[in-house]
């Protein structure tokens, strides 16, 4: 079937299968960064955006995706090396396999919630997983990103 | 990985029920989060998309929830949560995360009678109805303990009674599937005390809320003790790789416990 959707406000015509997930549909198309981890539902490392919202593209059939706007790391290039820099300060990057699915829940996570504490940004952020770090230094660059850092470190 | 040959994308409920009818292997597709982990090949996947399914309506008595309303947007709707103690918000915000509930809707989940749902639980200490296509209005509890056959969940009715609840659930890490799913009301004298993830379906333990009712608006403690302590006895508990039946019956009377004592502190 044929779906007409925006890639990065880009408009663009696919032919798509039945049974498509959104995270092949994408990476045939060349966006390598939107990454299959657990292929579960459980790592958040395939996270695109869908009309705004972060969204699972390993779950997701790429027919859903008709006539909407998605969004990935490669669109929001600018911001996304904005918050990579305080995750290089803090350390809190290794092999950079999770860093475009949860840089992705990050910059939605700003637009979404006003004045965030810490519990509610570990509550936004949980669902995304890494293998290499722990999570604290995520955790401090996401706060001094946001400018809630200090208070209770 | 499941096969999925055609995709339907029906106008009406009607045509959507005829089709998911039409063949044993045509399915509702609700969010696919659930229906993608198995390996059935699927002939048409009926896709609800056209129904204008996706909403959460407030009236005077009642709230109505639309089958394609995500999980997601029952955790953030402000005026869902000012009700029943926010617990429909409480009972789904450990489920993965956030991009998983943007995907996984409200009628797989409550059509599907998970043993293990969060949601489930939450709307069966209340005071909830569903709409079937072909079944009609009925209660939830009545629901629950029916046999699985197919039909179109079009949407879940909440009624607005002056609930106050609670919700607790123990997981042996964050996002896990639940251990045990407890959830408890009153509404004047009146209680329910669900408890689900037993790993079987969600169930009222009906003797604990007659027990409650009996004791008046300030329960004694003792009196919330015997309730939990009665509930864990009345209902069945079986063991699965998360729990075994005996640490499940445990804590289901500790959790009940804290959920009547919650509810009671509420004025
Ligand atoms: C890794 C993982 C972890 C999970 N952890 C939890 C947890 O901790 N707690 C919890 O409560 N849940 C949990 N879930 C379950 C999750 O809540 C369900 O997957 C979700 O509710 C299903 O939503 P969906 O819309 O994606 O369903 P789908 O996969 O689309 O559908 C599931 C079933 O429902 C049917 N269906 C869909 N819509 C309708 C309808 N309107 N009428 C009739 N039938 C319909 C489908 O045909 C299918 O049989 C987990 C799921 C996964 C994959
Ligand atoms: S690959 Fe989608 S959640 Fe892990
Ligand atoms: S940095 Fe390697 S998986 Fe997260």
């Amino acid at each position: 079937m044929q779906i007409e959707l925006y890639i990065n406000h880009q408009q663009v015509l696919l032919t798509v299968q039945p049974d498509d997930f959104l995270v092949d549909t994408l990476r045939k198309q060349g966006l390598f960064s939107v990454r299959r981890g657990c292929d579960t539902a459980c790592c958040g490392l395939c996270t695109v955006w869908l009309d705004g919202r972060p969204t699972l593209a390993c779950s997701t059939l790429s027919f859903r995706a008709q006539g909407r706007h998605i969004t990935t790391i490669e669109g929001l290039r600018h911001e996304a090396e904005g918050f990579a820099r305080f995750m290089a300060a803090e350390g809190a990057d290794q092999c950079g396999y999770c860093s475009p699915g949860f840089i992705l829940t990050v910059l939605a996570m700003k637009r979404e919630l006003a004045n965030p504490g810490e519990a509610d940004i570990i509550h936004y952020l949980t669902g995304n997983l890494c293998r290499c770090t722990g999570y604290q230094g995520q955790l401090r660059a996401v706060k001094k990103y946001l400018g809630v850092a200090e208070c209770n470190m | 990985m499941f096969t999925l040959l055609n995709i339907a994308q029906p106008d009406t409920q009607q045509e959507a029920y005829r089709l998911l009818t039409a063949k044993k292997s045509n399915v509702i597709l609700g969010g696919c989060a659930w229906l993608r982990l198995g390996s059935q090949t699927i002939h048409t996947g009926v896709d609800l998309s056209k129904l204008g399914l996706n909403f959460i309506k407030e009236y005077d008595t009642y709230f109505e929830i639309g089958a394609m309303t995500s999980l997601r947007d029952i955790e953030t709707s402000v005026a869902l949560n000012r009700w029943f103690s926010g617990i429909l918000a409480k009972s789904v915000q450990s489920i993965i995360g956030v991009q998983f509930r943007n995907v996984a809707t409200v009628g797989a989940s409550v059509f599907a009678r998970y043993g293990f749902s969060d949601f489930l639980t939450a709307l069966l200490a209340l005071d909830t109805e569903i709409e079937l296509y072909q079944g009609g209005r009925l209660t939830l509890a009545a629901f629950v303990d029916m046999p699985r056959n197919k039909d179109l969940l079009v949407k879940v009715i909440i009624h607005k009674t002056s609930r106050t609840a609670a919700y607790l659930a123990l997981r042996n890490s964050q996002s896990d599937f639940p251990v045990l799913t407890v959830a408890v009301s009153r509404l004047d004298g009146a209680w329910k005390i669900a408890v689900g993830a037993r790993p079987t379906r969600a169930k009222l333990a009906a003797q604990a809320a007659v027990l409650l009712a009996g004791a008046g608006r300030d329960v004694p403690p003792d009196c919330l003790r015997q309730a939990a302590e009665l509930a864990a006895e009345e209902l069945p508990f079986g063991a699965n790789m998360r729990a075994s039946a005996a640490y499940r019956r445990l804590l289901c009377q500790t959790l009940v416990q804290r959920g009547l004592t919650e509810v009671t502190a509420c004025r």
